[in-house]
């Protein structure tokens, strides 16, 4: 039989070493990768996992020790989990913006990275006839 | 146990933190760069937390929440610019 204090830090190790192995996982996906839009996937599970996991073990590691639940945690883990899309959807947007090459393996075919001209000329507009 | 679990997790996130700075040195594009700072300041925050826990005290929050907001603010200022030429039109 073990006490509820031993069970409690078996819980916060496993969080802590997941957290960690996240973390790496993301920053290896970012390293090794080919081209910046596989490499955009790392950082997600870094933030959301990897910080994640390690926010749970803390809030549980102060709950046990200071007595009280404690909020600061849950504030950075909410914080996290709102700006970590908004910022990944900008980098993809000014990543299309600049038109970034591809790798061959990269599935998917935006029409920003497209390479035919878009806007006809104002010659064939001219050429319409307004109806009488 | 939680010695040792929380001695792990900070090797790791040090790796991390490593293979981020080695991607925002070599990236050969500028999105390259600001993802790799992006990730750089969350693994910093996981490292701010791990050091809280090691210290057993609870001052380092706020300076992970504060590190949180400054990082968003900078990552999405730098992508305006890259987008729009112009931070603030």
């Amino acid at each position: 039989m073990i006490g509820f204090y031993t069970f409690m830090e078996g819980v916060i190790a496993f969080f802590l070493i997941a957290g960690g192995v996240f973390a790496f996982i993301g920053a290896l996906g970012m390293t090794r990768l080919k081209d910046f839009y596989m490499r955009l996937h790392g950082p997600t599970k870094t933030s959301t996992l990897g910080v994640g996991c390690v926010l749970i073990a803390s809030a549980c590691y102060f709950s046990l020790v200071g007595g009280g639940f404690s909020v600061q945690e849950l504030l950075i883990t909410i914080f996290l989990f709102i700006t970590a899309p908004v910022s990944a959807h900008l980098l993809a947007k000014s990543a299309l913006h600049q038109k970034l090459p591809h790798d061959q393996r990269t599935q998917g075919h935006p029409e920003e990275l497209d390479e035919e001209e878009e806007n006809p000329e104002p010659s064939e507009r001219a050429e319409i006839t307004p109806p009488p | 146990m939680l010695d040792m679990a929380l001695w792990i997790s900070l090797a790791l996130f040090a790796a991390s933190v490593l293979l981020t700075l080695f991607r925002a040195v070599i990236g050969p594009s500028l999105p390259d760069r600001i993802l790799a700072l992006d990730t750089m300041y969350i693994n910093s925050i996981g490292l701010i937390i791990l050091f809280g826990i090691w210290l057993n005290s609870k001052i380092y929050f706020e300076a992970a929440l504060l590190i949180a907001m400054l990082g968003f603010i900078s990552t999405v200022a730098v992508c305006k610019y890259l987008l729009r030429g112009d931070i603030i039109e």
